[in-house]
């Protein structure tokens, strides 16, 4: 045998610095955790006395990459922050570059955007609930609720071309106007989602055996989410009705009806009622959208970042040469520096971005719920039992994507 | 609402910030790394301000002081984000921790120094979070190269 690997994390305590307890190593590769997160946890018998939780084994240099990329070459990176809901990601980047570079979207696009939010944030939703209901048995649950999320995959690559990461938020608009026939077949998921996720109900709500591993489970209060930010689902599970759609409206969400839904008391009972319920409310928002969505154009007609009409870069010199210097040195942002954040799936997704006037950003740092959240997850697994871990784990759905960067 | 808010933060701390806007509608205040802990805590306590959003840096080479150490907080009674920065030279890169204040700082102060090697006095934990431990340099900083890389382990041959 070789000298032992270097050992990538340094716990917070060692094996045996009380007696009668064990320590033992969790991931970076379990199947209980989804992404590739290690907790290193104290237990006595079987409960946690104290857990420590190491991410980062998805860091890929997101932030330094994007030092050296044009404006709109970063969307296929944002692309893969949250996988589970990119689009969120996209428009939350665009918006973020367009009020640097003051834009205002089309009417359009602002409804089509936020209509492709909601339905992103349903197949996120669907894909945590799943996940978690099937790390609890309830493998029926979980196949309704992936062969929904397939649905709206297949839905949106006829729509954007790619299943999960979709590259289809361009700063000024979008990459394409919806094709013929696209609504029709999004009122006939939103039927089979409310067929679907009705029997979800009916097998979980009230089930036993459900209850039991979920209420009184991963406990936490407002004032302690609050302290160590938690934000988005699992803040409102404790009662705090805090979402960025209402509080600071942006894209059309001034415009619409919606609830929004809180729990009782933060457990993961509660965590998993919230995004139930949570996407019963962009169903609703979804079939509002639809209903007002404006006529006109997609994309602004601004040419310091929407590329012109195909025909018109064959037939004229200008567009030809605003078509060259978009695609060769991209969009130039005026020099500043903002924070915007748009209500992720998880949680408050900001994007801070300093420009100094180039064709790269100089930095961009991103706001990640789930780097956040897994700041504070040892205070939802410490005190619980081992097997615990792993519906809590999966109720706050951590996304190694945006946690690691 | 946000603008009463902004008014009322001024009035108290706009003759202690070096620089004091109002950006694309977010306040941001220059202040300087011996007053910084006082400030946010009058920000915690007197404004409202009990949310840690974020904490990060931005490398300025050839500047003195060479980092901007930038915090974003948020109050979830009235909705209004404020931004902190404060500048910290490359010879003493450090800033008191926000940890007693907020525990959202922790992990926060924790990829910051990682990235940037700003030392967090006060914060008992920066153990690497992101990176790994023995990484040597800050990959963040501008004079790190994008392309250096540090297996743990020797590629295969």
């Amino acid at each position: 045998m070789s000298t032992p690997l270097p050992n990538p994390i340094r716990p917070a305590f060692g094996p045996d610095e009380r007696a009668g307890t064990t320590v033992v190593s969790i991931g970076p590769s379990h199947p209980a955790t989804h992404g590739t997160v290690q907790i290193v946890a104290e237990l006595s018998g079987e409960r946690i006395l104290r857990a420590d939780v190491h991410c980062g084994y998805l860091h890929r240099g997101f932030e330094k990459e994007c030092e050296s990329h044009t404006w709109h070459n970063l969307i296929p990176y944002v692309d893969r922050l949250n996988y589970c809901s990119a689009l969120i990601n996209d428009f939350a980047y665009c918006d973020a570059v367009e009020r640097l570079m003051g834009i205002e979207i089309t009417p359009r696009c602002r409804y089509l955007r936020t209509l492709l939010a909601e339905y992103s944030r349903i197949a996120d939703h669907l894909t945590c609930t799943a996940a978690t209901l099937m790390e609890l048995g309830a493998m029926t649950a979980f196949l309704y609720l992936v062969m929904l999320r397939d649905y709206i995959y297949e839905h949106l690559a006829d729509l954007t071309g790619a299943r999960v990461t979709y590259s289809f938020g361009r700063i000024g608009g979008l990459a394409r106007d919806l094709p013929a026939g696209w609504l029709e077949r999004l009122e006939q998921i939103l039927r089979e989602y409310e067929v679907f996720v009705g029997r979800v109900h009916g097998l979980v709500d009230r089930n036993r055996i459900f209850i039991d591993r979920m209420r009184d489970v991963g406990v936490l209060c407002s004032a302690e989410a609050i302290d160590w930010g938690y934000t988005g689902p699992v803040l409102r599970s404790t009662g705090v009705p805090r979402d960025l759609r209402k509080d600071t409206p942006y894209l059309a969400y001034a415009d619409l009806e919606f609830a929004v839904p809180v729990g009782i008391k933060g457990d993961n009972y509660d965590r998993y009622f919230v995004r139930m319920r949570e996407m019963d409310e962009s169903v609703h928002m979804i079939r509002q959208l639809v209903e007002r969505l404006p006529p006109g154009p997609i994309s602004v007609d601004d040419r310091r970042c929407t590329l012109p009409d195909k025909h018109l870069v064959y037939t004229e010199i200008e567009s030809l040469i605003s078509h060259f210097k978009l695609i060769s040195e991209g969009p130039q942002v005026p020099a500043g520096e903002i924070y915007s954040a748009h209500e992720g799936a998880n949680g408050e997704l900001g994007f801070y971005i300093v420009s100094t006037g180039d064709c790269m950003p100089y930095k961009l740092h991103v706001r990640a719920p789930s780097f956040v959240h897994i700041g504070g997850i040892h205070r939802l697994l410490e005190g619980y039992q081992l097997a615990d871990l792993v519906p809590t784990f999966g109720s706050i759905n951590m996304i190694g994507g945006e946690c690691d960067r | 609402m946000a603008a009463a808010l902004h008014e009322r933060v001024l009035a108290r701390w706009s003759s202690a910030a070096r620089e004091a806007v109002i950006a694309h509608g977010t306040l941001v205040l220059v202040v300087d790394p011996e007053v910084l802990v006082e400030v946010v805590g009058s920000l915690k306590r007197e404004f409202g301000f009990d949310m840690l959003l974020d904490v990060t840096a931005v490398d300025w080479p050839g500047r003195e002081p060479r980092f901007d150490v930038v915090y974003h907080f948020y109050t979830t009674r009235e909705f209004v984000r404020v931004r902190i920065k404060t500048q910290v030279p490359e010879s003493a890169p450090v800033v008191g921790s926000l940890l007693p204040l907020y525990n959202a700082a922790g992990i926060a102060e924790r990829e910051c120094h990682d990235m940037y090697g700003i030392e967090f006095r006060g914060n008992p934990d920066l153990r690497p979070i992101l990176l790994y431990e023995g990484f040597v340099g800050h990959p963040l900083r501008k004079d790190y190269p994008k392309q250096l890389e540090q297996p743990l382990i020797p590629y295969r041959k």
